[in-house]
């Protein structure tokens, strides 16, 4: 899908100062396991070994106490070695959320959808220039960024596992979650609760980027949707208008600010549809448009009877939302 | 080895009046009547597997359809039915009813008594069983089948996302099968603590049969809140009750500490019998009294109540605050220092035993060998933090299975090893035997390792497809080909089996050389269990038994009278007289069958079941002809004393 893709969404190429504190704490834990391991079937193999060339049962009072000893001493080290991590895995969580103490912090608002997810960034100055978007977010880089999840339907589980573990989404409360990250990259997230029919195809690919390019970009999706200038375009949004798109559909500028699906004021400048599931490509949005069900099955947009006019019009007006 | 003392060709006549009196029921009515321990247990350890191997099928295709990045082999639909049922099966029709079945059949033989307590509910309990397993099954060839997974967290499988019966289906199934585990679990309690054989006082109770005792209290304990979860569940679906649904006041995080208060101790009542098989099976093979007897019956106990303050490390991701959630990290450690001290004195055993190798003993090998992951994986999700990475990816499906698999599955099969010529008086063959185990052991690491690689890589859990160019295809094929060893080494084990039981080499009572009670009679056991009730003068029964060890008189051999010793110290109390065959225990679970099932469709169905129920209740407790007569003859006789 993308360059590197083995690695956008890893939790253990940590791009940010809580992933990273998450994947330390994790190598401390798989060696401390390990060296247990190691040694218990270590002493497994001895005794197997050993037990094999025993003549018969050597049981006296002599290695009853030889073995209480070496019960106790293995429990003792396990039960040292246990509250070792214990303590690890305690200051791990608190400095994880020290992070979030920071003051230079960037709101996000995450609201899960059955299978998309809503990305709205709150301006309470300017209500109307807040942006809005879908199966994207983007961040600047070195920023706090503080996540509030909640969702629209069932519960669903932000993992984003470059930049942080995951935090559930859960109907009547809002959760919260610092992310930062700490180079410019493309990361990407994946619901991570089980949601229904499409839980497989629940992603959003996260775009953390200077601190100016991020303001050029926020900026650009403030803005509403350009006036069509083609006849083309401008017949492809009455076809829009028209047909059941703006039923379900927001598109800042024009008669069309239903909630119940993604915004489409930028749809062409994201870089995947239908969650993380398509390219955004040309072709590609004609056949979401099509028959969205066919591609995606159990998604909630219904399937389009457009005659191929009326399709590659709507194309030519989508084509400007960028 | 004979039994205790008994001399086969003595006791010729008593012998024969017990088989008329135990006698098992004859023919398909005679079948629905039967209330033998050893018949109910194997019934349940029969049906449990046929149970595990649809389980293992639904498993297969899932394999399949997640060999390959995007494949259209099962679609979503049907895939989430298929985890939902794979999930569900394995806990709620295989592991817990399996482990129970074989408590019911060799708790009674391990303690030395004639049958379980309550023989007329254990033949209820088994039909509730089934009657709950067919119903699922029933459902979802029907296209019913529930699909919000084997936890059917709400919102998902309330009525507002899931129309239809599926959730309720999967809902009932829980009322079926808790219903059945709790009656089991109190079989398996009152026996245990009630009919053991004189001189077993509590610290001389096989190993097993205290794995067994506690995991009966944890079932009593952890059940019910599972069963008021789904029931709510069904309220809510079926009559509008909101206990889940947060507009009206109630709360979807509710649902999942009820679901993870029965869940996570569900873990431990699975391979807790496990355990007691691992200990079986390292005394037999040690030829030595297990080290550390005591910690070990400790240990146990520990667990069983630890078991019930972890639950909420299932739910770390839900935003629980932080200073809660630290301490069920630290029991969530805790909890692994009495397996960690049983694993231990397995080791000191086999250290200063002498050990022999067989089929059984291999698969304590491969418990070591993976279970040991399973908990090692279970300290990392434990840590809160850690496990905002972990949770809901294929690590944690990694670890279950390395837990569940390695700790439950691998002592089972142990245990059919270590008990088939118990079972069918013949012995399996063992070049087959080891052959299947390695097949086992193999795939079980090329299956379920690569998965802790996937979650790392951010797989996460339950889905039905992946995206190619994630770096997860290569791992999941793996996976795939893992399963397909894995089956053929159930089917290897299978046909082992099957060939055995009627042309194995006779094994005779006790091919082991093995110490508990079981042993001490001819294999496969006699209806009736014992000739004369042992009396037993140590831990390690048979070995600690005397040439000339004493055993119970003044039982009737015409009658179904078992021995109830005190709690304590086994001293004989008093003669109890067991319940004969009776058809009622079936006709009540049609009942209870009709009312529970025909709820989900019209909540009056449960009304109709439990009138009927009720009335199939008086039959059940109404006397036979000759039970009267047996109890007026008795007045007549203490009347003719008194006087």
């Amino acid at each position: 899908m993308m360059v590197g893709a083995e690695t956008i969404q890893s939790a253990l190429r940590p791009a940010g100062p809580e992933a990273a504190r998450l994947t330390d704490l994790w190598w401390i834990f798989f060696w401390t396991c390990a060296s247990f391991y190691a040694a218990l079937m270590a002493f497994f193999v001895a005794a197997w070994i050993r037990g094999r060339q025993n003549v018969e049962p050597d049981v006296t009072p002599a290695t009853e106490r030889s073995h209480t000893t070496a019960v106790t001493a293995a429990l003792i080290v396990s039960a040292i070695g246990l509250l070792a991590l214990l303590v690890t895995s305690v200051a791990a969580g608190r400095a994880v959320g020290k992070f979030a103490t920071n003051s230079n912090q960037l709101e996000i608002e995450v609201t899960g959808h059955q299978w998309w997810w809503e990305v709205k960034y709150p301006n309470p100055a300017a209500p109307n220039q807040q942006v809005v978007t879908a199966n994207e977010m983007h961040i600047p880089i070195n920023t706090h960024v503080l996540l509030r999840l909640d969702t629209r339907d069932v519960i669903h589980s932000l993992w984003i596992p470059n930049l942080h573990g995951k935090r559930d989404l859960i109907p009547g409360r809002v959760n919260k979650i610092f992310i930062q990250a700490d180079r410019p990259g493309v990361y990407r997230g994946q619901c991570a609760e089980f949601c229904g029919l499409q839980h497989a195809h629940m992603a959003l690919v996260v775009v953390a980027e200077e601190p100016e390019k991020f303001a050029e970009w926020k900026k650009r999706e403030s803005l509403g949707a350009p006036t069509p200038q083609t006849p083309e375009q401008v017949r492809g949004q009455q076809v829009f208008l028209g047909a059941p798109c703006a039923n379900c559909h927001n598109i800042t500028g024009i008669d069309a600010s239903a909630t119940l699906g993604p915004d489409l004021t930028h749809v062409r400048s994201r870089p995947t549809l239908a969650a993380g599931m398509l390219l955004n490509t040309r072709g590609n949005l004609a056949g979401w448009i099509s028959n969205a069900p066919a591609i995606k099955p159990g998604a909630q947009m219904p399937p389009n009877q457009l005659s191929a006019m009326e399709l590659q019009d709507l194309l030519a007006y989508l084509d400007t939302l960028r | 080895m004979s039994e205790l003392v008994i001399n086969q060709s003595e006791f010729s006549t008593e012998r024969a009046t017990l088989e008329k009196t135990w006698a098992p029921a004859r023919g398909v009515i005679g079948w629905l009547t039967e209330t033998g321990h050893k018949q109910i247990g194997m019934r349940y350890i029969v049906t449990a597997f046929c149970f595990f191997v649809l389980g293992g099928i639904e498993a297969a295709l899932m394999r399949i359809q997640l060999a390959k990045a995007e494949n259209n082999f099962l679609n979503p639909d049907l895939y989430n039915q298929i985890f939902t049922m794979h999930g569900s099966t394995m806990m709620f029709l295989f592991a817990v009813p399996i482990m129970l079945g074989m408590g019911v059949y060799f708790v009674p033989l391990m303690i030395g008594t004639r049958n379980v307590a309550f023989p007329k509910l254990n033949a209820y309990g088994y039909f509730i069983y089934v009657a709950g397993g067919i119903f699922l099954y029933v459902m979802f060839f029907i296209g019913a089948g529930p699909d919000a997974g084997w936890f059917s967290y709400v919102p998902l499988s309330g009525p507002t996302f899931d129309a239809g019966k599926r959730a309720d289906t999967w809902a009932q199934m829980i009322t079926f099968t808790e219903l059945s585990g709790l009656i089991v679990a109190v079989e398996i309690a009152v026996t245990a603590f009630k009919q053991r054989a004189p001189g077993m006082s509590l610290n001389r109770i096989p190993l097993f049969v205290w794995s067994m005792v506690v995991t009966s209290i944890m079932v009593i304990f952890a059940m019910p809140a599972v069963m008021l979860d789904s029931t709510y569940l069904i309220f809510d679906r079926t009559m509008s009750m909101h206990f889940f649904n947060q507009s009206e006041g109630g709360d979807a995080l509710f649902y999942q500490h009820l679901f993870w208060f029965f869940g996570h101790p569900e873990v431990y009542i699975v391979f807790m019998p496990g355990l007691g098989f691992i200990s079986s099976i390292v005394t037999a093979f040690t030829g030595r009294k297990i080290f550390g007897y005591t910690a070990i019956v400790s240990t146990l106990v520990i667990t069983g109540f630890l078991g019930f303050s972890v639950w909420v490390h299932h739910m770390f991701a839900t935003g629980l605050p932080q200073l809660g959630q630290s301490f069920f990290t630290a029991a969530s450690l805790m909890i692994v220092i009495p397996t960690a001290v049983q694993m231990f004195c397995w080791i000191a055993t086999m250290w200063s035993g002498k050990l022999r190798v067989a089929t059984p003993m291999l698969f304590v090998f491969a418990f070591f060998l993976t279970f040991t992951i399973g908990g090692m994986s279970g300290i990392m999700v434990g840590s809160v933090p850690l496990d905002w990475q972990l949770h809901d990816t294929y690590f944690i499906v990694a670890h279950l299975h390395y837990v569940l698999i390695g700790g439950a599955i691998f002592s089972l099969f142990g245990a059919f090893y270590f008990w088939f010529p118990k079972w069918t008086g013949r012995m399996y063959d063992e070049a087959l035997g080891q052959f299947s185990f390695w097949l086992l052991l193999i795939g079980f690491n090329v299956t379920f390792f690569p998965m802790h690689i996937l979650g790392l890589r951010g797989m996460p859990r339950r889905v039905y497809t992946y995206q190619p160019g994630m770096g997860w295809e290569s791992l999941s094929r793996t996976a795939s080909i893992g399963a397909a060893l894995i089956a053929l080494g159930v089917l290897m084990m299978l046909i082992n089996f099957a060939i055995s039981r009627r042309s194995g080499v006779v094994a005779g009572a006790n091919p082991w050389n093995a110490d508990t009670l079981e042993w001490s009679i001819s294999s496969p056991p006699p209806v009736y269990n014992f000739l004369h009730i042992p009396v037993v003068s140590g831990a390690n029964a048979v070995w600690d038994a005397a040439p000339d060890q004493p055993y119970v008189t003044g039982m009737r051999f015409d009658r179904r009278e078992v021995l109830v010793t005190k709690t304590l110290d086994a001293e004989p109390d008093h003669r109890e007289e067991m319940p004969a065959h009776s058809i009622y225990p079936f006709i009540l679970a049609l009942t209870t069958t009709l009312g529970l099932a025909g709820s989900i469709f019209y909540a009056w169905w449960f009304v109709v079941g439990m009138i009927l129920t009720t009335i199939a209740g008086i039959g059940w407790f109404w006397p036979s002809k000759e039970d009267v007569r047996e109890e007026l003859r008795r007045e007549m006789a203490m009347e003719a004393v008194r006087d």
